[in-house]
């Protein structure tokens, strides 16, 4: 095997939980309505096209893009559209949201829905990025930022390498693993049309040694295309972080407030890359997401694909639904995801897995006092004082904060997870890069 | 021996002295001459530093005082201090002081543990400010009290506590110095300063929530449902995004209990007249 990497500094090795690696992806099908939300990306929300009583196919356009940072949102059912007005999402709070009541399962015609793999790719580069953002593409690792604007360089800057992270670092997540098997050809093909638009002839793989079965498919099929190769990495937590991985694989650092693209990196997540795939070759927009069902407290785990806007709770109560031992429902991954209030949030373009974990799992012990051992210190994979933070956090010291790059933090969690005192770091590092960001403005 | 004890003296005296004048030579020649007029001032402030007037401390206040003319002189206000100690510094200066009415904070929510019932269960979080980002909060109401005191931790003058019945901050009237700190920090914006009225004599709407009747019911017993009653007792009141709004110049004494009486819902709090100004009462 070739080497295996890694990113140099802090980094933890949180109990796997990959319960679901070996369940094949299967197809969720259709719930009775739902709800699409007009804001599933980092940006502007979209403006609504349809209104209420209108008739839509899987992939009409909902709603279009606002501005240059924003996302098409499409239809992924056929039906009625019922309601346009806002409806409680997954923190509870109203958000303005797209209700369709589900009535057969009616395609636009535009879609190519055989299972060919298509391999040519015809198109030139302006028609490549048009048909990505028209079919709504956006990172689908979390963050959620629309995929044509990350695609497009700038001209002062030159890109050698294009990274597909493969990583899937959370505990319990195991839809890129799946996807990474299932699909990998896509995948590869995939990364040779982002290739083409960025002009560049090389992409790497990065995949974590805890996935064999990933590895070995995307070794075999990489061996048919040049300029595609496979990177192992040693499984360490955050190596799924953008500029972790661009560290693991290429050795170059981004610096603080800089782009990937100042390196001369393009991340992009393996589900991205399929879904870019789909949009170019099947000209299918993104309405559909490989979703992991999951938790200690789940009766039935299994990896979906589940059509955007499907309610939580009709995918928890297809996997046996919600035990009495629940003590909470995580929407992404143990360790950046989200604790949601509402069950019958939909499923977004962004929603990795739904956790059901027990009270042992979920348990926050109480603060105590901080022993100085410096462990959250060696666990940052930024190299930040964690420490540090909570402490001017909580006498709210601004300045000082500013100094020690609070801003650099990227919310990983590996310092709460490492405290012995069972601070809760992460959230001191989260309420002191709110208040920093406030006092900039 | 006795040598050694007086040459040391000698020699240390002769130290000190040198030392001295170079001292005083430096004194005078980089002499900097205040104004005596700002430590005068600066005494009769609070001396809290809370930064209520919006300058940097009680000391900048003062300063900015002296510098002031007397037009200038009416934009400045020590919220804490109130009139009695803008008038002591209208004497120094001679100019005359603004009245101002006295003020209080007041919390426009009454969504304490009995009139919305906690739905769900938080672990671990540490302030309102993060709990704001998380979820709507633990009744489920998106415009309410989060009820984890980041106010009571701001508040430099020991006028808020989180009443435990109810679990939503309290003010103590006395102590409040309307400073405003708790109006910042408020993820929700839950804080207003209104005028304390005539012997602690108001009325006001404890409610900020803009949701439709019906759902802001939903979540809280005593949530404002903008049914417009309050308009019919006094056209003055205001209702805006299904929320009563009563202005600073409808007279309490005259409204206040039968806004209070009339609310379907509980939202209007009138607070009557202390009888004895100095009692404690709440």
């Amino acid at each position: 095997m070739t080497n295996k990497k890694t990113f140099s500094i802090g980094g933890i090795h949180p109990d796997k939980y990959k319960i679901t690696s070996d369940c094949p992806i299967t197809d969720a099908g259709l719930p009775e309505t739902v709800y699409i939300p007009v804001k599933q990306h980092i940006g502007s929300p979209a403006k609504i096209l349809v209104k209420k009583g209108d008739k839509v196919k899987v992939g009409t356009l909902l709603a279009d893009a606002d501005g240059i940072v924003s996302s098409d949102v499409h239809s992924s059912v056929s039906g009625e559209v019922t309601k346009v007005e806002e409806v409680e999402g997954e923190f509870g709070y109203l958000e303005s949201m797209i209700t369709i009541k589900v009535e057969g399962d009616e395609f636009e015609p535009s879609i190519d829905r055989s299972d060919d793999i298509v391999k040519e790719i015809p198109f030139t580069h302006d028609e490549i990025i048009e048909k990505i953002r028209s079919a709504g593409v956006v990172g689908m690792g979390g963050a959620g930022y629309p995929t044509p604007v990350k695609t497009s360089v700038p001209d002062n800057k030159k890109i050698d390498c294009l990274i597909l992270n493969g990583i899937e670092c959370e505990p319990f997540l195991t839809a890129d693993d799946r996807l990474m098997v299932e699909k990998a050809e896509q995948i590869v093909i995939g990364a040779k049309i982002i290739n083409k638009i960025l002009g560049i002839q090389n992409a790497v793989i990065a995949i974590d040694e805890n996935k064999p079965l990933a590895i070995e498919t995307l070794t075999q099929i990489t061996k048919r295309y040049i300029g595609v190769n496979v990177q192992i990495c040693k499984t360490k937590y955050p190596q799924g972080g953008e500029r972790q991985l661009i560290k693991a694989v290429t050795g170059r650092e981004v610096p603080s407030g800089r782009l990937p693209m100042d390196v001369g990196c393009i991340v992009q997540n393996v589900g991205t890359v399929f879904a870019i795939y789909e949009a170019v070759m099947k000209n299918k927009p993104l309405f559909e997401r490989i979703v992991t069902v999951s938790g200690d407290e789940c009766k039935n785990p299994q990896n979906f694909r589940v059509r955007i806007g499907t309610p939580a709770s009709w995918l928890i109560e297809k996997c046996g639904g919600i035990s009495d031992d629940t003590a909470q429902i995580i929407f992404g991954g143990p360790m950046m995801g989200t604790s949601a209030v509402n069950v019958n949030a939909p499923i977004t373009k962004l929603t990795s897995g739904i956790l059901l974990l027990s009270d042992r799992l979920s348990h926050k012990e109480p603060e105590q006092d901080c022993i100085r051992c410096g462990k959250c210190v060696d666990a940052c994979p930024v190299g930040l004082r964690p420490f540090l933070i909570a402490r001017y956090t909580k006498e709210n010291m601004i300045a000082e904060l500013r100094d020690i790059n609070v801003l650099d933090c990227i919310e990983c969690g590996s310092c709460a997870y490492i405290c012995p005192a069972r601070i809760p770091l992460l959230d001191y590092c989260k309420l002191g890069k709110m208040e920093v960001k406030k006092t900039k403005k | 021996m006795d040598n050694v004890i007086f040459s040391n003296v000698i020699v240390l005296s002769a130290i000190a002295l040198a030392a001295a004048i170079i001292l005083y030579m430096v004194s005078k020649k980089f002499n900097v001459i205040e104004n005596p007029r700002i430590d005068e001032i600066e005494k009769t402030l609070p001396g809290a530093n809370c930064g209520a007037c919006g300058k940097a401390g009680c000391r900048n206040f003062a300063e900015s005082c002296v510098k002031a003319d007397e037009k200038s002189f009416q934009n400045l206000y020590c919220p804490v201090g109130g009139t009695a100690v803008m008038q002591k510094i209208a004497a120094v200066l001679g100019y005359s002081a603004q009245e101002k009415e006295p003020t209080v904070a007041v919390l426009k929510c009454n969504g304490t543990c009995q009139n919305a019932p906690a739905k769900i269960a938080f672990d671990g979080v540490i302030s309102c400010r993060l709990a704001d980002k998380i979820s709507v909060g633990q009744s489920g109401c998106p415009n309410g009290c989060l009820r984890f005191g980041d106010c009571v931790k701001v508040c430099k003058f020991d006028a808020l506590h989180i009443d435990p019945q109810t679990g939503i901050p309290v003010v103590d009237e006395n102590k409040c110095t309307s400073c405003g700190a708790c109006v910042n920090i408020c993820p929700r914006r839950l804080f207003v300063i209104r005028p304390k009225g005539k012997n602690g004599e108001r009325v006001y709407v404890a409610c900020s929530n803009t949701q439709k009747g019906a759902i802001a019911r939903k979540n809280c017993k005593t949530a404002c449902i903008g049914c417009m009653k309050c308009v019919k007792i006094c056209p003055e009141v205001v209702v805006e995004n299904n929320l009563s709004r009563i202005p600073k110049s409808v007279s309490a004494s005259r409204y206040g209990a039968e806004l209070a009486q009339n609310c379907p819902t509980g939202a209007i709090i009138y607070k009557p007249a202390h009888k004895n100004e100095a009692s404690d009462d709440k």
